[in-house]
């Protein structure tokens, strides 16, 4: 009979610790359901299609358009310049270190580049701002104070730790018998690199660049502080834009009361910008265990 | 031709480490410019005192508060989940269909833009609970974040006790439950804490979620409770940054030297605690 309440204790810290587990699934679903409560409180007020396809935002002004084609375009821009720098500085890093580098050079550049990961975004802002962008004025004729180009670059040399470390990973798993054949006919290591080991990887490298996007548009305050807060239809990296993450921003900083539609712009734009970093990251994971399976 | 057909090959290296070497000198420049604008700033008057309208007398003493509140808050809520959740998910793991989505599920939550975290803490805390812009809603909100993390490290700390602990320990009689608290949580501890510090210096420095759910940015006075409105440390550094006067970008500096020597020591903290806990496995 003494049996009884440690086994009854027993069930109930693994449903406790079950609870814990499952609210996970809480949080999910939390955000799924205030994001779609306010984003359909929104759509009754505008219609869908001047949502998504009209070219003027102006919600916070006297005569409100709710066209989110100027977020849209100024998150593509930074987003882009921001791959066009962390895309293919991590990848020679990652073949640098991977196929080039001693293993003790790999051991210390690891580490620091991790830190790059960790610096707080404000800090990258700050970094932008203050520095990046006067420095690029000095030869970018008609850059503004406030651009795409500077924080474009600064979100690149911020998402880099985070393609050249999984692009590592996927190289280092592509097995030597592979580069040894490559050896074996006579290639150069060049020659082995570039045409056999990151082919081979191409499936991992392309998870690590897709989740690299996803974290681009996703990214706020470097925007938020550097790029300006002027929803523009532009693909002109020298004038100020805003990005879906800094509207969101902008409009939290205010006094806006909430049920008011300038309020319901934010959950508005929050859903399309989880559709759009969920989408990705769903194709990300799914790249990923398919080149796992390959070499697995 | 032999010098040809190397030529690519140094080529690509020295790219590579050109780029490599690119991207360690933008950190040693980053870390030079915040050093150099905001070290003249740094001082005892600086780390006491209350905000205020002009940039020479302005400190950042509630936003250092007002971190610590938070921080500690949220570590008080994500810790026990997080952990509880990395327990069930590794040891009771019964391989189910739920068990595989529960994981498919914080895999995805890693990867979500930390300010729809804030969209959430807005809808979910300080409206339909009605907290506020208070402490507790600013916490509850950086503890989802720091969630996932949480969990992902915790389950790699589980997963790295040798099985043969449990072996032991159920071979003389223990139960499920008085196998993991006396046995397993305390082999993976180092582990689990290293990966709580790190959770929490990532939670520390977020700015995006903490505006998003309308915490102040000029705050002149400490919070009294949880209840209470507040400003923290990141936050303080970007009101500070989106002012067009020098004085105020000076501040901002200063305020990130402290946020990044915060960082720097939970950062320490956490790689000693890794190193001894490697030891003391292998």
């Amino acid at each position: 009979m003494t049996l009884r309440p440690r086994a009854l204790l027993e069930s109930a810290i693994e449903w406790a610790l079950f609870f814990c587990a499952a609210g996970s699934i809480l949080v999910t679903a939390g955000i799924v359901a205030v994001l779609v409560f306010e984003t359909i409180a929104f759509l009754r007020e505008v219609s869908i299609v001047e949502f998504l396809f009209g070219t003027v935002w102006t919600p916070l002004f006297s005569e409100k358009r709710f066209g989110v084609l100027p977020l849209v375009s100024g998150t593509v821009l930074t987003s882009l310049i921001a791959m066009a720098v962390a895309l293919p500085a991590g990848l020679l890093t990652a073949i640098y270190l991977s196929e080039y580098a001693v293993a003790g050079l790999r051991r210390i550049v690891r580490p620091v580049l991790e830190i790059l990961a960790g610096i707080p975004t404000v800090v990258y802002g700050y970094f932008a701002l203050q520095f990046v962008t006067p420095l690029l004025q000095g030869f970018v004729p008609g850059l503004a104070g406030f651009n795409a180009l500077g924080p474009g670059i600064v979100m690149g040399i911020m998402i880099l730790p985070l393609v050249s470390s999984l692009s590592e990973d996927a190289l280092h798993s592509v097995p030597n018998g592979l580069r040894e054949g490559a050896y074996a006919l006579g290639s150069t290591r060049m020659q082995t690199s570039l045409r056999v080991v990151v082919p081979a990887a191409f499936s991992g490298i392309s998870a690590a660049a897709i989740l690299a996007v996803s974290r681009a548009i996703g990214e706020t305050m470097i925007v938020a502080i550097a790029a300006g807060q002027q929803p523009r239809l532009t693909l002109d990296p020298r004038v100020p834009v805003e990005t879906m993450t800094a509207y969101i921003v902008q409009v939290s900083l205010g006094d806006t009361p909430a049920g008011t539609i300038e309020y319901r712009t934010i959950f508005a734009v929050g859903m399309l910008l989880f559709v759009s970093t969920f989408a990705l990251n769903l194709v990300s994971t799914w790249l990923r265990n398919r080149f796992r399976e390959e070499y697995a | 031709m032999i010098s040809a057909r190397y030529a690519g090959d140094r080529l690509l290296s020295s790219l590579g480490l050109l780029v490599m070497l690119l991207a360690l000198a933008a950190l040693s420049v980053l870390i030079y410019d915040v050093l150099h604008d905001g070290l003249g700033r740094i001082s005892w008057a600086f780390l006491t005192s209350e905000p205020s309208r002009r940039a020479e007398a302005a400190g950042i003493y509630t936003a250092i508060v007002g971190s610590v509140y938070v921080i500690g808050l949220t570590a008080l809520i994500a810790v026990p989940l997080g952990v509880g959740a990395a327990i069930h998910l590794e040891e009771y793991g019964v391989r189910g269909r739920l068990s595989r989505i529960i994981e498919i599920n914080i895999a995805n939550l890693a990867g979500v833009p930390s300010i729809i975290y804030g969209l959430l803490g807005l809808g979910l805390f300080v409206r339909a609970l009605r907290m506020g812009p208070s402490v507790i809603a600013g916490a509850s909100t950086l503890a989802l974040l720091a969630l996932p993390v949480v969990i992902i490290s915790t389950r790699e700390a589980l997963r790295a006790v040798p099985k043969s602990l449990r072996e032991g320990s159920y071979a003389l009689g223990a139960t499920k439950w008085q196998t993991i608290w006396y046995q397993v949580l305390p082999a993976a501890f180092p582990g689990i804490l290293t990966g709580i510090i790190l959770a929490l210096s990532r939670a520390i420095g977020e700015t995006a979620p903490l505006v998003t759910i309308g915490a102040l940015t000029y705050v002149p006075f400490l919070p009294r409770d949880i209840w209470s409105p507040f400003t923290v440390l990141p936050i303080q550094i970007f009101a500070w940054v989106s002012r067009p006067q020098v004085a105020f970008a000076q501040n901002a500096a200063a305020g990130i030297i402290v946020l990044l020597v915060l960082l720097l020591a939970m950062n320490a903290v956490a790689i000693v605690l890794r190193d001894r806990f490697q030891k003391r496995l292998s």
